[in-house]
């Protein structure tokens, strides 16, 4: 049984380090634990609970700026913001389901220290790109602020990169500043039909090569399509979102059509068709822990966009997936195996360039294969010296993403 | 001017000959320089007040050279200063007496143009305008864009974090850039992301950007490159006080709006650019914004509209939006040609680089006209105020005694003032030599420990641009050290379950 802590102030995260500094021993540093299966498992001596220190500090609409402490509620954020139209632009996904917790958890903290984004990451960046400040607990035990709560800032070196998308392993987050922005004030999807992965491939480039605001482009296989809320034809789908104001909304959509229209006829979907496929895909609903493929293995893979599909053409047919962000995020359900296609996976993706994380597999996979790209030579050196040199008594969730950081 | 650098090494100085030969060893001729009058177009970069000739000049042409230099001086611990067009206005490029002055000019190909992917591989010595040229045939373009970007490379940019007047709607180089390939001080070299998006692991992509020289050597990188918006249209407002422009300011951005850009500048910055180009600025007003709206036309010619009814709603006493392409690069000519229209005026001047919440702006400009009484000197701002990155110039000249110290001591002011308004020292410059003594303003010891840790995670023996960034540079040994305080009292007042 392992102890269990819960602080309400960055002065109680220091002494637990302090704690597990003086004793040796370990911290899993969780919020609500939305996505506490991810990674590899590992035994930690106690548990840090993040989720009481709560609380938004700062919010300031006409700034553009919001500060809360980490274990705020994600969803009270989003709901915050809405209430000034406001929103977080990359679109951070919800990995509950996925993972089969509940939909809706999950802290900021732990969306920054996920470096979560969504369909309009290829727009609008992930969280690392709207990450103006932090507040964070070292290894060591030392409270340290990286950043402020401007967006023009090149004063010194930009930690809170570093600390967003490191799982807990650098830094403890008491506190993070972060960029908002006004929500899309419309949108509007087309979707063409029948395509295979090589033209959805060439399509959605040409989508994105205009000048247009396409803040979405997915392609979602025959076999697909139909599980996704908002669609339910059972044929391969390609669909694209477009942000805009209402006054040139539909023009845009003409132009899109334009683009789009050597790859075949398209439809339009109308905005709550679209809010709601949009968000099935961001939250991957057809692969969640509770519906029919839950059982399946899933890997989140990011490629250069038109090398998605020669990705897809190496591993197992028995495979199910699809692609997000103009072809560069394949998610790929292969059916069980001793190693849940890791090795097809990491190989086709060494050929082309990009990285496969292992988001879901049984504890005994995942604790066999990396579920964090693997990396060698001079890269794995350097990462192993920067978790020294941040946590050198290897306190904060150690393993989490490698054995030994 | 005394700025305080790391104390020469007498050791590699009395080995100056014997390093120079083994330099020529690994680089062809041509490529390593140690005359004095050759190496003195390297002694400073774009902050000219400073000034050091460097031990030896390297030029190397292949990543293969520039990992033999590294292995070497890392191997007999010589301070190594990368450099790239050396348009730094921080200082960040400013040669060591001790040290090897790393030029990545001769780096300047394009390696890869991929419009399928709409990302660009280039060298780092191509120019960052260079990358647009060589992608608008097909209407693409790379959006950072410093004002040196004629001259400034894309290695800089990437050393700087480098920013522009679009940064509002379309980020830093941190945001526009997918991959890197780096050398370390050891010789190896690292690649970082590539085409695709989010790098694997622990973003040191991010970290690299922006880290001015002290971590790595950049000899690659992918930028992402985005098609032309259909049409870019400007405002030119007018106001009766700087306090209306800056709640303009507000206002637009209030109402969901973001330009691709918002210029501000204040009268002397407006009398002198008018003086100088002839952008038809309005002179009976006391601040002007640029506003640029750039996307599909129908979107752009709604929100000038907008903008505009937001503007007289703020109190504009002039407004015009833009009917042409010509007009509109009008309206930009005045505040592009700024800072040489100040110079004009004054014999000298520094440009300051500081970032505050834009809503402390009128607080803000306040405080700077009273300090410009204080210290008897004048100030022309010029801002991105969209992004509250403000550009105060102080005029002094250098030839009336006490005048340059007068002026150091104001912009030390302003920057301390952007900092107690909830702000940075510095938006886009850098820290370089310039703002360095300044970090403790901005950040606690233990804060600056823990950036100097990433550093000996990269650069243990500190090799790599000593002297920059960090007031004192602390040994990688002392920061190592733990401090347990023993754990006593773990979890005294923490809740326990």
């Amino acid at each position: 049984m392992s102890d269990y802590y819960k602080p309400s102030h960055c002065k109680d995260i220091e002494a637990a380090v302090q704690w597990a500094l003086a004793g040796g021993k370990t911290l899993e540093i969780i919020g609500h634990g939305s996505k506490r299966l991810l990674g590899r498992p590992a035994q930690y001596d106690a548990t840090l609970d993040l989720s009481g220190m709560t609380g938004v500090i700062l919010y300031e609409p006409q700034e553009l700026v919001l500060s809360a402490k980490a274990g705020t509620p994600l969803a009270e954020i989003t709901a915050l913001l809405a209430s000034s139209d406001q929103e977080l632009a990359f679109e951070p996904m919800d990995y509950g389901p996925l993972l089969g917790g509940a939909q809706g958890r999950g802290t900021i903290g732990g969306m920054v220290a996920a470096n979560l984004s969504g369909p309009r990451r290829i727009r609008a960046g992930a969280a690392r790109d709207h990450l103006l400040g932090v507040v964070a607990v070292s290894g060591r035990g030392e409270t340290f602020r990286s950043g402020g709560r401007v967006v023009k800032n090149v004063t010194g070196f930009d930690l809170c990169k570093l600390l967003a998308g490191s799982w807990g392993t650098l830094g403890i987050f008491a506190e993070v500043t972060l960029k908002v922005l006004p929500q899309a004030n419309c949108e509007a999807s087309l979707v063409v039909f029948g395509m295979n992965e090589r033209e959805a491939a060439a399509a959605m480039a040409a989508a994105m090569a205009t000048p247009l605001t396409v803040s979405g482009a997915a392609h979602l296989p025959d076999y697909m399509a139909s599980r996704f809320d908002g669609l339910d034809e059972a044929e391969a789908t390609t669909v694209f979102r477009i942000d805009g104001i209402a006054a040139s909304l539909d023009d845009a959509v003409v132009s899109l059509k334009q683009a789009v229209r050597p790859f075949g006829a398209s439809a339009t979907l109308d905005q709550a068709a679209s809010r709601k496929l949009w968000r099935a895909i961001r939250d991957v609903q057809p692969f969640w822990a509770n519906g029919p493929c839950g059982d399946r293995p899933l890997w989140r893979v990011s490629a250069t966009p038109n090398k998605g599909c020669e990705i897809a053409a190496k591993i197992t047919p028995a495979a199910m997936l699809f692609y997000d962000w103009a072809g560069g995020l394949i998610w790929i359900a292969p059916p069980v195996t001793q190693d849940c296609s890791a090795g097809e996976i990491r190989d086709a993706v060494a050929a082309t360039g990009g990285h496969a994380t292992l988001v879901r597999a049984p504890q005994a996979v995942r604790a066999r294969v990396d579920p964090f790209h693997p990396e060698t030579g001079a890269l794995a050196a350097l990462t192993r010296r920067i978790k020294e040199n941040f946590d050198p008594n290897g306190v904060l969730n150690p393993g989490r993403m490698w054995a030994g950081v | 001017m005394p700025v305080a650098m790391p104390v020469p090494d007498e050791r590699v100085l009395k080995r100056r000959r014997e390093i120079v030969r083994a330099l020529r060893s690994m680089v062809p001729a041509e490529g390593v320089i140690d005359t004095e009058r050759e190496m003195r177009p390297y002694q400073s970069d774009g902050l000219t007040a400073y000034r050091q000739l460097p031990m030896v000049v390297v030029l190397p042409h292949t990543i293969a050279q520039v990992a033999a230099v590294l292995r070497y001086c890392y191997q007999n611990g010589i301070k190594v200063v990368p450099r790239g067009a050396g348009t730094s206005l921080s200082g960040g490029a400013l040669p060591l007496g001790d040290g090897v002055l790393l030029g990545m000019a001769k780096f300047n190909r394009i390696l890869e143009i991929d419009f399928a992917n709409r990302v660009a591989v280039v060298e780092p010595g191509v120019t960052n305008l260079a990358i647009t040229q060589a992608v608008e045939h097909e209407g693409f373009y790379y959006a950072p864009d410093p004002s040196s970007q004629v001259a400034c490379t894309i290695g800089g940019n990437v050393a700087e974090n480098s920013g522009g007047v679009h940064c509002l709607k379309y980020g830093m180089t941190t945001n526009n850039v997918l991959g890197c390939e780096i050398v370390l001080i050891t010789g190896e070299a690292v690649r970082l992301g590539g085409k695709h998006l989010d790098a694997a692991g622990y973003d040191l992509l991010g970290v690299v950007i922006g880290s001015e020289g002290l971590l790595g050597v950049v000899t690659e990188v992918t930028v992402r490159i985005l098609k032309k918006p259909e049409v870019a249209r400007a405002l030119l407002i007018g106001f009766p006080t700087s306090e209306e422009a800056a709640a303009c300011v507000g206002g637009i951005i209030g109402a969901g709006i973001i330009p691709s850009g918002i210029e501000m500048m204040d009268r002397l910055a407006i009398h002198s650019a008018e003086a100088f180009v002839h952008a038809g600025y309005p002179l009976d007003v006391e601040a002007i914004l640029i506003v640029e709206l750039d996307g599909p036309r129908s979107e752009v010619d709604h929100l000038v509209e907008r903008v505009g009814i937001i503007a007289k709603a703020c109190g504009a006493s002039k407004l015009r939006a833009s009917t042409s392409e010509k007009e509109r690069l009008l309206f930009w000519a005045g505040r592009k040609a700024a800072f040489p229209a100040v110079g004009r005026i004054s014999p000298d001047y520094f440009c300051m680089d500081g970032t505050i919440p834009r809503a402390m702006l009128p607080r803000v400009l306040l405080r700077m006209r009273e300090l410009s009484q204080i210290y008897g000197l004048r100030v022309a701002n010029v801002f991105h105020a969209g992004d509250g990155n403000l550009h105060p110039l102080i005029l002094y000249d250098a030839n009336q005694p006490g005048e340059l110290e007068r002026a150091e001591a104001f912009g030390a002011d302003i920057l301390k003032l952007c900092v107690e308004v909830g702000g940075v020292l510095t938006g886009e410059h850098g820290v370089g030599v310039e703002k360095r003594d300044l970090m403790p303003v901005m950040f606690s010891a233990a804060d600056l420990d823990q950036q100097q840790r990433l550093k000996c995670a990269f650069d243990e023996k500190g090799l790599l641009n000593p002297g920059k960034v960090f007031p004192t540079l602390s040994r990688c040994a002392e920061l190592g050290r733990m401090h347990v305080s023993g754990g006593r009292l773990p979890f005294a007042d923490i809740p326990r379950f």
